[in-house]
């Protein structure tokens, strides 16, 4: 399973992770947001620095990376947004965001 | 519960019917008139058949699958839902089956206005259930025309104010719309960082949070993006070597999946899709004891 990212553990996991990491915005009333979540889960199981934020439950982290439609796959390196997406994403693109970061 | 919905009654569906049906499948299929063949005048390079206009070739192949046993309905589809099984939506109501093929051909569609592509995922939306949610309280907008407006307009009902924005095009809703209707035609959608309005050729601007998409008739792009089916590249539904889409049980087939526009093609992709539906079918009826 990918980490859950929340205004708590933000800070630790995104702003300073040492690596760039993509934030999966879903929710659970969304259907492509369900067909995202596996994906995301297998690439945190391959070692991919991957994270899941509930737009639901963490309304501030939405709202700070401005989201509007879910799902949005977001890459952050250093603190800062580098890459972006919407819509349901295949895992090779989202793979290719990372490494392009 | 059905066992095969394909939603489209063009060459890739009513193939994929022929099959299902000859299978002892009873497949179901919600046809939504002629698509690219009434606009096909002679069909003369299709193996075997003298030339004939796209229209009788149509009506011949819907005759041929119901003589085999399909049931054909002539209706508009809104949308398709689902996880295991699928609840296909319609403006005479819904239909569930356990696989569905997505026939529709693909809209003739004009090209979208200044600020739609900009602004994707930041104010403007293709899916109201998905995103209903970041709007709650505020002023949005659907654009569209029709029925498929109408559906989209009714999930949000947590927004503040709801309109529908015709941009000019003639009204098909089949029945009354419930919706204050802005019918002027557009200019652009406005906003840098994201949504905040439209401005009409009349030089007058509306303000909004949000504009959700949802012109003509639902798509079978727009089908797949909101039940969770990936599309590829250039926005066509995208299908493995069965057809099938991301989603178990879910295929495509015909002019959806991009590629040549040729009634051929369509014959083709719809076996393949009709003979990996009916292998997907048997399965899940044994897996699931159904008799």
């Amino acid at each position: 399973m990918a980490k859950q990212i929340t205004m708590q553990n933000f800070e630790q996991e995104v702003v300073q992770s040492s690596t760039p990491i993509l934030l999966d915005f879903w929710a659970t009333w969304c259907g492509p947001c369900q067909r995202q979540g596996p994906i995301i889960d297998q690439m945190a199981a391959d070692g991919w620095n991957v994270g899941k934020v509930n737009v639901d439950e963490s309304q501030e982290l939405a709202a700070k990376f401005r989201v509007m439609s879910i799902p949005t796959l977001v890459v952050v390196k250093d603190g800062k947004e580098v890459a972006r997406a919407v819509g349901l994403q295949a895992r090779e693109q989202l793979e290719q965001m990372l490494r392009n970061a | 519960m059905d066992n095969l919905i394909i939603i489209g009654s063009g060459p890739a569906g009513i193939s994929a019917a022929l099959y299902a049906a000859r299978a002892g499948l009873h497949p179901l299929i919600l046809s939504q008139g002629m698509g690219a063949l009434k606009n096909a005048e002679r069909i003369e390079n299709f193996y075997g058949v003298q030339p004939m206009t796209g229209a009788q070739l149509h009506t011949w192949g819907e005759q041929q699958a119901q003589a085999l046993g399909a049931r054909l309905i002539h209706t508009q589809v809104l949308g398709v839902s689902g996880f295991d099984t699928y609840t296909v939506s319609t403006v005479d109501g819904s239909y569930e089956a356990i696989a569905v093929l997505i026939a529709t051909g693909v809209k003739r569609a004009a090209p979208p206005l200044p600020g739609v592509r900009e602004l994707d995922g930041r104010g403007i939306s293709y899916c109201a259930v998905c995103d209903a949610f970041f709007y709650r309280g505020k002023k949005v907008a659907v654009l569209g025309s029709g029925d498929f407006a109408m559906k989209e307009a009714e999930e949000l009902g947590m927004a503040g104010s709801v309109t529908i924005l015709t941009n000019g095009a003639p009204k098909t809703f089949s029945r009354p719309c419930p919706f204050p209707l802005d019918e002027r035609p557009i200019e652009a959608i406005l906003g840098t960082e994201q949504v905040e309005g439209v401005r009409f050729t009349d030089g007058t601007q509306l303000e909004l949070d949000g504009v959700f998409i949802a012109l003509g008739t639902a798509g079978g792009s727009e089908m797949a993006r909101r039940v969770g089916a990936a599309l590829d590249d250039k926005g066509n539904v995208k299908v493995d070597e069965n057809m099938q889409t991301v989603l178990p049980g879910l295929y495509a087939a015909g002019d959806c999946t991009g590629g040549t526009f040729q009634v051929a093609k369509a014959v083709h992709e719809g076996m393949t899709a009709g003979l990996s539906a009916i292998q997907y079918i048997r399965n899940y009826r044994k897996n699931h004891h159904l008799l």
